[in-house]
């Protein structure tokens, strides 16, 4: 399987979206585009599971050309189990976010063309192997959030724009003051981005306790971490719906990835070093936006903190350094982009028809329409982690995970982010009793329409992943568990 | 084996494909199919429970029965499993059993439902059946935490059926949030066992209990009691039990006999290697339930309204299992659960019927005089009132004794207050049969003119499950009275038998007739008081306290949920806008503000740009000329000492 496919089919989507005319040729050419996109993902998933039962190596499919002989930078692609989960994922957002965006009416060429674009960087992203290409798909992936909220959000979109914006830029230049540091301080003579050169170099002592916080900072900002997570809840609910469901589906696992990927793999000497500092940080973005979330009366804003909430979950079970947890937080991020993505999506659905978000003002919506109030209901549920869904699943594993650090202060720590599970419950319900059942408020409300067609593919395509994995997880235990192998086993080495 | 597999497979499978069928077909079916379809998708489960039942009866126990890796992680593997034993065939048949007859009677109480909200309503009940069957025949903890959370969410969905009435929504609010807090317990306990023993599975845990330490067991088993009494309504966590009389009157019928308050018994006796191992968790386990029976029989008795009186003595009974299981009667415990599950299905059933032909009226003090317009409901509710009181030779009497009879052999004073609570049941049970039946209508004369008995769909139920009430205990005679305990003999190889509590048959005969006599004294007194002159104003003093249930609610609001709303603010409005949120826009305006002060060097004027730059120039020249003599020598002359 040639991985550059991921990146090539993307960008001719793109291209054919700027040359033809009108909603109806763009839309069609984009949700053609990423069908093809999700239809070359499973190709990929199930070419990965043939050739893993065999392979040992860490990393499968891989393609190497060296396109900056001077600073030896490469375009060096190859996947592994946890790739291929977050590939997988992005396709199945992509698909969605099209579907939801069915009547973007206005500029509907260039806001097509940027969320393709935008999973271009993101499967760039997930497949590279060379941390500067890697880099550059990062930033790839973070312009077009600032057009997409700048330009077809809503509420104070320059304001939400701006902020994401800089404060991304502010995690990338960390970044990549890390990956310099990393390029420059890990080999003697032929310095070299190579991800598995690396990770197979050991990087010295000193130069790792000065870089990981960078690197892990830095793309801690892109999933959240507290207290560097303040431009989610305003760039979410500004975004129109479709970049909402990308940024919280597809960005913010761009930055767990990294933290796991890259900091933590490379680095395991100082990952255990700042362990505490992780997890405090993680417990206290859990507790902190859980908290936070339930004062919220505006449903994004809800969504957008228990999003901080729950992507503390990826960070805390990375932090927890043992296979169960980690295996745990890349479940966590799957089923987190797909639950928000879901979340976002239903409350896009009531948005454009009741034209407003506050839970006050909303009421009864699930006898104006069922279809869409039982979606939101759903995404509600696996956000406080029913089992059967794929929240539980994942928050599960990475608590037992946790527990099996035998450290008292972590057991606390995992106590108290486990007592989120009860605060979770209280502002999802909350929010479910005032906005989707109790009496209908507004008389106009029983004019509004339930789901259509497109919306109901997106939302049943989206529940479909929750549900296989909340029922079935092993499968995707078995994929991500073949690329932690790899992690592990460096971690494992250290805490000997 | 193959066979067992796959009938399981089916008893957890109707129930489900029964949901989906219904819950995606509702808008299409029509009412009568839908509930047909429902109530026979149980009938099929009861079916296969009995042929597993004889089955269990006639081989004995297997092991467990794994369908797939639900977890696999490493080492850590967590299967779904089924476990099926003497413990699980039991509750096997009442779930399916009282399930299948509350199924009957929902199809004609809730006739004037729409069709869409009628479809509803059966796909929920047969998801509660579901998760509840998935919760017994679970083979490790976390298979039991699945049909544990899924028995919430349809407690959720079906307490908050009418949803478009705000109260019923926070009832079924507070119920899901009341039970997350003892999830939470039940949680960490699982947690706690996988780190200890890499394991989740019973049959794993409890043969390698000699690997835990006592802290590790006491832990384990306090944790798992937290789960419990949260799910079986037990004090702190019981106020959302009585308030889940928001839902239909059947689902109050599901939920306090056949699925969800049984649970945390059912967890608690299949731990009981666990527990009896404790001696804290075991007395904390006692002194609570003991505690709760009393504590919930004494707010029975000023209750008015009928559903609250039936759900509180629901919290005592469950009370009395605590106390069973905490002194190590477990088959009393399942016992009571069972004979129970008879009796308290028929009084909310009958209670449903009474607020059926009432036209959805409640309170008691509007009815009286019941008897000759409701004549099976009536002689059904007497038959319900008589055996929860413990009057020989209905059902409850048998497993009541038991448990009295182990707590006595424990512990007399937790003999006393047990005997007092049932003196307290009687009479609450009686005042609240008086007031409804006896006596004379007090209602409207519209109302009077439509009361009616209602039709057979509902009545059958009640008349199976009266002739349950009457028999049920048959199965569990002491042998003090002539019988060889067909019960305890079957669940012997589950559960532990606590040899050294067996009492003499005199001492049994002793606390029999005791409390036998304080529960008829009881009785007498309810219906010489209410039947001719029921109490309609308000009450004051410790009425007043009871009739508001011991202001607990209010008492939580202050203590819990206020402070936790002021801390959300607090974070929400301090820490986030005022201190990192403005840390942020900080920095954003320093940048704004520090670029602005140097755009003023760029102001276009010739003669400052030369300056500049012929300052620029002295500084380069200043450094590199001769190797930086001259910088140097500068440096020299101003900083030498």
């Amino acid at each position: 399987m040639n991985l550059s496919f991921l990146i090539i089919l993307p960008l001719i989507t793109a291209i054919i979206i700027l040359f033809v005319k009108g909603l109806k040729q763009v839309r069609t050419v984009a949700l053609a585009g990423s069908l093809l996109q999700l239809a070359l993902v499973f190709n990929l998933l199930f070419q990965y599971l043939k050739e893993r039962a065999s392979n040992t190596a860490p990393m499968l499919f891989q393609y190497d050309y060296n396109w900056f002989d001077s600073l030896n930078i490469h375009y060096h692609v190859g996947v592994d189990g946890i790739s291929v989960a977050m590939i997988l994922l992005t396709s199945l957002v992509v698909v969605a976010g099209v579907l939801v965006s069915w009547a973007q009416e206005t500029l509907s060429k260039e806001f097509f063309f940027l969320l393709i674009f935008l999973s271009l960087g993101a499967y760039g992203f997930f497949i590279s192997l060379d941390l500067f290409t890697m880099f550059f798909f990062l930033e790839v992936a973070v312009i077009p959030k600032f057009l997409l909220i700048g330009i077809w959000g809503s509420g104070k979109k320059e304001y939400s724009a701006m902020k994401l914006a800089l404060m991304l830029m502010g995690g990338s230049a960390l970044i990549f003051v890390g990956l310099a540091g990393v390029y420059y301080y890990t080999f003697s003579n032929n310095q070299s981005f190579d991800l598995l050169a690396i990770a197979q170099a050991n990087i010295p002592l000193l130069t790792q306790k000065i870089f990981f916080p960078f690197l892990f900072i830095g793309f801690g900002i892109f999933t959240a971490l507290f207290p560097f997570h303040t431009w989610v809840p305003d760039g979410h609910s500004s975004a129109p719906t479709a970049a909402s469901m990308f940024l919280a589906g597809i960005s913010m696992k761009l930055g767990g990835y990294g933290c796991l990927r890259v900091a933590t793999y490379l680095m395991p000497d100082a990952a255990h070093e700042y362990q505490w500092i992780i997890i405090l940080l993680s417990t206290i973005g859990i507790i902190y936006g859980a908290f936070a979330t339930m004062m919220q009366k505006d449903l994004k804003y809800i969504n957008a903190y228990s999003s901080v909430s729950h992507t503390g979950f990826v960070l805390f079970g990375i932090g927890m350094l043992t296979r169960t947890s980690i295996n745990g937080a890349v479940m966590q991020m799957v089923s987190h982009g797909l639950m928000t993505a879901l979340f976002f999506a239903a409350i896009g659905m009531i948005y454009s028809r009741a034209h407003t978000r506050m839970v006050d003002q909303l009421g009864g919506m699930l006898k104006v329409m069922p279809f869409i109030s039982t979606v939101f209901m759903i995404a509600g549920l696996t956000s406080l982690g029913l089992p059967g869904f794929s929240g539980f699943v994942a928050e599960m594993t990475v608590f037992m995970g946790s527990w099996q650090n035998a450290d008292t202060m972590y057991r606390v720590a995992t106590i108290l982010a486990c007592a989120s599970i009860v605060v979770t419950a209280v502002y999802i319900l909350r929010a479910a009793g005032q906005a989707i059942m109790g009496p209908v408020t507004n008389e106009q409300y029983n004019q509004l329409t339930d789901a259509r067609w497109n919306e109901k593919f997106a939302a049943a395509l989206l529940i479909i992943a929750i549900v296989v994995i909340g029922i079935a997880p092993f499968w995707l235990n078995d994929l991500i568990g073949s690329g932690t192998n790899t992690i592990m086993n460096k971690v494992l080495m250290i805490l000997k | 084996m193959e066979i067992m597999k796959t009938l399981l497979a089916f008893i957890v499978l109707w129930p489900l494909v029964g949901f989906l069928v219904n819950g995606l077909g509702r808008n299409y079916f029509s009412k009568k199919r839908i509930a047909f379809y429902a109530s026979e998708q149980i009938f099929a489960s009861f079916i296969a429970s009995i042929i597993v039942f004889i089955l269990i009866k006639n081989n004995g126990a297997q092991g467990d029965i794994t369908y797939f890796n639900f977890i696999h992680i490493g080492k850590l593997i967590i299967p779904f499993a089924f476990k099926i034993d003497q413990l699980s065939a039991i509750f096997l048949l009442i779930i399916t059993g009282i399930g299948f007859l509350i199924h009957v009677y929902s199809a004609a109480y809730m006739q004037q439902e729409e069709q869409a909200h009628y479809g509803r309503y059966f796909s929920y009940l047969n998801l509660f059946i579901f998760s509840m069957l998935l919760l017994v025949l679970g083979a490790n903890y976390v298979i039991m935490f699945i049909g544990w959370e899924g028995v919430g969410l349809c407690s959720y969905l079906l307490i908050g059926f009418w949803f478009k009435n705000d109260n019923y929504n926070y009832a079924a609010k507070k119920a899901f949030i009341m039970n997350r807090i003892g999830d939470l317990g039940f949680l960490l306990a699982i947690f706690w066992m996988i780190a200890k023993l890499g394991t989740a599975n019973y049959s794993d845990v409890f043969s390698n209990v000699s690997q835990l330490s006592t802290t590790d067991i006491t832990a384990i088993t306090i944790l798992l009691f937290i789960g419990a009494m949260g799910k079986s309504a037990q004090i702190p966590l019981y106020t959302w039990l009585p308030d889940a009389m928001a839902g239909p009157t059947p689902v109050s019928a599901l939920i306090h006999a056949a699925t969800m308050v049984t649970a945390g018994i059912y967890m608690v006796a299949r731990s009981n290697v666990l527990y009896s191992l404790s001696e804290v968790a075991q007395n904390l386990v006692a002194i609570t339930g003991l505690v709760t029976a009393l504590f919930a029989a004494t707010i029975a008795i000023k209750q008015n309204d009928i559903k609250k009186v039936l759900a509180y003595s629901t919290v005592s009974q469950l009370g009395y299992m605590f106390l069973g299981l905490g002194v190590g009667a477990y088959t009393g415990a399942v016992f009571h659960v069972m004979t129970h599950a008879f009796f308290k299905a028929l009084l909310f059933l009958g209670a449903g019927s009474v607020i059926h032909a009432m036209h959805h009226e409640q309170d008691i003090r509007k009815m009286g005089g019941l008897k000759k317009y409701l004549p099976i409901t009536h002689i059904t509710f007497l038959i319900g009132c008589i055996a929860i009181s413990g009057i020989p030779p209905f059902s409850g009497f048998f497993s009541k004794d038991e448990i009295l009879a182990a707590a006595y052999a424990h512990n007399p004073v937790y003999w006393g207050i047990g005997v007092a609570t049932a003196g307290l049941t009687a009479f609450y049970m009686f005042r609240l049969y008086a007031t409804t039946f006896l006596g004379s209508f007090r209602g409207t004369p519209e109302q009077a003119h439509h009361l009616h008995e209602s039709p057979s769909a509902m009545t059958i139920p009640l008349i199976i499950l009266a002739i349950l009430s009457v028999v049920g205990g048959l199965v569990g005679v002491p042998e003090s009275l002539g019988g060889h305990h067909a019960l305890h003999q079957f669940l012997s190889p589950v559960l532990l038998t606590e040899v050294k509590y067996e009492t003499t048959h005199s001492t049994e005969y002793m606390l029999m007739g005791l409390s036998v006599a304080i529960a008829a004294t009881a009785i007498v007194i309810a219906i010489v008081t209410y039947s001719k002159k029921p109490q309609i104003s308000n009450s004051t003093g410790v009425g007043k306290l009871l009739e508001n249930k011991w202001y607990i609610d209010e008492l939580y609001d202050a203590i819990i949920v206020k402070p936790l709303g002021s801390l959300a603010s607090f974070l929400k409005n301090v820490i986030e806008k005022s201190g990192i949120d403005a840390a942020v826009n900080g920095v954003g305006k320093l940048v704004n503000y520090s670029s602005r002060q140097l755009r003023l060097l760029q102001n276009g004027q010739v003669g400052g740009y030369i300056l500049l730059m012929v300052l620029g120039m002295i500084v380069i020249v200043l450094i590199w000329v001769n190797d930086g003599y001259i910088y140097r020598f500068l440096m020299n002359l101003f900083f030498a000492k």
